[in-house]
């Protein structure tokens, strides 16, 4: 009964959708309030139906319900109650499920707190909101139903794929989603914009919170997967250039490119039509990955032809979305040119470039993603597109970034002297040439790039600090005077500081962990020692151990350091045999200076002739926490911009009218 | 629950045992050669995985291909030599570094004329923008909201 209520709440939110798809913009383009006013119920009561049906699958998955076709293929009854829980969005339906329950979320959002936003625009908006919905809605009705039953249902369901069991994974997808799905809404205000036909700083001003959330979503999402990733897939690595990571990966550099030439929109009245098209593709770029990951594209041409409804009705929703919203575009935003003047010196200037390249090294991913795709299709040429090819191409891309990135925030609006920019950077420019000599001079070995990319993050560490320094004009002015200029400073200004310096943080673990990492795969039995990095790492033998839904044989290693106990690892090999697969888990020992990384490979019995025996592969991988680090610095920043009052939804009108005097270094 | 276990211990016996990604047994001896195969091993696509290079993969085929590499090291290859002997047997589609051919010149050179053709772009808006004299004046809108400010005497926190 339970699956039929959510199937039915979930039809019923697709009438809602349409209803809103129509009445509001209707009532938008007649001037009828009351008619534009019912998106805010609309939209909400599509979140309460959307979330109606959520709750009935999550139920479904927790009580084990084997009736529904879903739990059947995605659950098992001894799997533990948290990974019941994430199975509700570990398949095909119920993750496109959590995609419009996403999609309602923001879109009730804008309705409730966008009180601030004019009556057209939020109803123009809400409008093109439910368009999207009524696609996605349609789409899980018409191919990809999440309640359908099962008869006679089985004793037992075949489990979920044991790699997606595992808590970072399992908060994986909504992070990721939100992300997604938050650029939904700044679409929807783009294209309403474009239907409009205005584009001024107060819509880059409500656009701006929106942005920040999806971005700092996807921020995370990436961040999580790649810690998964890294300690999941046995192998040390943090990122592949998987086509999946790529496809999160673009619309967050495309996402990152929006946030800032948003800020030129809200504060200079410039580049509007340039902001409105990057917030078109980057939801397009999401859409995309949706489409990439759900239609089996991925595994090969041929997969996708074998089954292609699925396949095709995304394609189709693809084409309507990027093709209308560009088509609507090229007719409208030759007509909203114009704001502020510049010079080639000045804020704008540097956000063009950052722009510049952002997208540069957006278009370099998505070319190495889709190129073999698009090859095989054509001519049936098979290539392959792998990291050596992403490392050669976005790399000199990116550098050059984040060199600009430690001067862009110098810069003020309109002009700038460049003198005085260089006088402030000269001393940053000698420590940093002063660090990167050091640390040749200690570590000898390693890759010119490694020594030149440590030196780029130091550059940018040291000049987004001083920029931060000059602004509360620290050691110019008494301690005090300083500390009431921090607090006096819009938050959004620290944020920019702290996501900055994030970045820098997480290329030290970038840099540090692919050039300087070493590694050791061997034979061992109890008793062995194995030598790495400094650390005396013992081989003490493994034992068979049962989990939930799973037996392990766990390793014993005892680390230690010129003789003193450090620490003590278990890496687990895990065999799930209702699914019949095994899975790794690394055993990790996380420092400042490094991570000591150890996963037990195989038994050696085939090859080696004595019993016992087991390959172990230990990595020492230098700095690689600062990925981490960095990666919350940069979500917490943007938190802080977030939080910032004049940004915060529904703050008041005041707030909009005081920009114009806001200082100009911000 | 004791024939539960059985089971499954019954269930695990029969799983099949794949092959690691690096085994010790493949490591060559002399470690320069060793570490030139590794890094030989990372721009070569295991041909029956997703994505993955041989030097992770733990697919069958992966290990013939690694040993394969090591023994054309050992016989005194050069790597670009392994790397074309490997390529000249499994087609293009094993290098995970597409070759610079007809096919690929789109690919390859997308980025450089992307950001040559914005860079004309940037250039333009810069001239265009710059063209005009700016100066750093308050429009009358923006003098007028300073004399409100002013007149209201007090300091707005910005």
């Amino acid at each position: 009964m339970i699956p039929e209520i959510g199937q039915f709440a979930l039809a019923l939110a697709l009438a809602a959708a349409l209803v809103q798809s129509i009445l509001p913009m209707l009532g938008a383009a007649r001037g009828n309030l009351l008619w534009m006013r019912s998106a805010r119920s609309s939209s909400i009561a599509q979140l309460f139906l959307i979330a109606i049906s959520f709750a009935a699958l999550m139920r479904s998955f927790v009580v084990s319900d084997f009736t529904v076709l879903n739990v059947v293929e995605n659950s098992n009854s001894l799997k533990p109650m948290l990974f019941k829980v994430a199975g509700t969005w570990g398949s095909h339906e119920g993750s496109l499920l959590l995609w419009v329950l996403i999609l309602a979320i923001f879109g009730a959002g804008v309705a409730l707190f966008g009180s601030n936003i004019p009556d057209a625009l939020k109803a123009r908006t809400l409008s093109v909101q439910a368009w999207i919905s009524t696609g996605f809605l349609s789409f899980l009705l018409l191919t990809s139903n999440p309640f359908a039953r099962v008869f006679p249902p089985p004793p037992d369901g075949n489990d979920l794929n044991p790699l997606l069991q595992d808590v970072g994974l399992a908060m994986h997808p909504p992070l990721l989603y939100f992300g997604y799905v938050g650029f939904s809404i700044v679409f929807s205000f783009a294209v309403a914009a474009l239907i409009e036909g205005r584009v001024d700083a107060a819509w880059a001003r409500w656009v701006r919170p929106w942005t920040l959330a999806a971005w700092m979503s996807l921020t995370a999402g990436i961040a999580l997967g790649s810690w998964w990733a890294y300690y999941e897939l046995g192998w040390g690595g943090w990122w592949f250039w998987d086509p999946v990571e790529n496809v999160s990966f673009m619309p967050w550099l495309l996402g990152t490119a929006l946030l800032h030439s948003a800020i030129v929109t809200e504060k200079r009245g410039a580049f509007k039509s340039w902001t409105i098209l990057l917030a078109i593709l980057t939801f397009s770029l999401s859409l995309l990955g949706t489409f990439i990951v759900r239609s089996g594209l991925l595994t090969s041409v041929h997969a996708f032809a074998v089954d292609p409804e699925r396949g095709l009705y995304i394609l189709g929703l693809l084409a309507i979305t990027i093709g209308g919203s560009l088509t609507l575009y090229a007719w409208r935003a030759p007509a909203m040119e114009g704001g502020g003047l510049f010079t080639p010196i000045s804020r704008e200037a540097g956000l063009l470039i950052n722009n510049l390249l952002l997208a540069t090294a957006t278009a370099t991913v998505l070319f190495g993603t889709l190129y073999p795709l698009v090859l095989e299709a054509v001519n049936g040429d098979k290539i392959s597109v792998g990291p050596p090819f992403f490392n050669a191409t976005f790399i000199p891309i990116m550098l050059p970034l984040v060199v600009v990135m430690g001067v862009g925030p110098f810069l003020s609006w309109k002009r700038t002297d460049l003198k005085g920019v260089f006088q402030r950077l000269r001393f940053i420019a000698v420590l940093t040439g002063l660090a990167g000599l050091a640390i040749w001079y200690v570590l000898r070995g390693g890759p010119v790039l490694a020594y030149l990319s440590v030196a780029i993050a130091i550059w940018l560490l040291l000049a987004t600090l001083r920029e931060w320094t000059v602004r509360i004009r620290l050691f110019d002015v008494p301690m005090s005077e300083s500390i009431r200029r921090a607090r006096n400073l819009p938050r959004a200004s620290h944020g920019m500081t702290m996501a900055h310096a994030g970045l820098a943080i997480a290329m030290f673990g970038f840099v540090g962990s692919s050039a300087w990492k070493s590694e050791e795969i061997v034979f061992v039995q109890p008793g062995s020692v194995i030598e790495i990095a400094g650390f005396d790492v013992r081989f003490d033998g493994v034992e068979r151990v049962r989990g939930p839904n799973y037996f392990a044989d766990r390793g014993t290693l005892t680390v230690s350091w010129e003789g003193e106990l450090v620490t003590t690892l278990y890496p687990e090999r895990r065999s799930y045999p209702v699914v019949q697969s095994r899975t790794t888990e690394s055993a990790i020992r996380s420092t400042l200076a490094g991570d000591l990384y150890a996963s037990l490979a195989e038994p050696a019995s085939e090859t080696a002739s004595d019993q016992g025996a087991w390959t172990l592969r230990i990595l020492y991988e230098p700095l690689l926490f600062f990925i981490w680090l960095g990666s919350i610095m940069m979500i917490f920043g943007g938190g802080l911009s977030l939080s910032d009052r004049r940004l915060r939804v529904g703050a008041p009108r005041r707030a909009i009218k005081s920009k114009i005097v806001a200082t100009p270094a911000e | 629950m004791n024939w539960k276990n059985l089971a499954a211990a019954a269930i695990l016996a029969t799983l099949p045992f794949a092959a690691g990604a690096v085994e010790p047994d493949e490591v060559l001896d002399d470690p320069v050669l060793e570490t030139r195969a590794r890094e030989i091993s990372k721009v070569l696509r295991c041909l029956v995985c997703r994505s993955e290079n041989i030097d992770n993969s733990n697919a069958g085929v992966a290990r013939d291909l690694r040993l394969l590499v090591r023994e054309r090291l050992t016989t005194g290859d050069t790597d670009e030599e392994v790397i074309e002997y490997i390529r000249a047997r499994f087609g293009d589609y094993v290098l995970l570094k597409p070759p610079f051919k007809p096919e690929t010149y789109v690919l390859w050179l997308a980025p450089a004329a992307l950001m040559l053709i914005g860079g004309i772009g940037v250039i333009a808006i810069l001239r265009k923008s710059g063209g005009t004299k700016v100066v750093n004046e308050l429009d009358d809108d923006e003098k007028r909201i300073v004399a409100e400010i002013l007149a209201s005497g007090k300091e707005e926190r910005v």
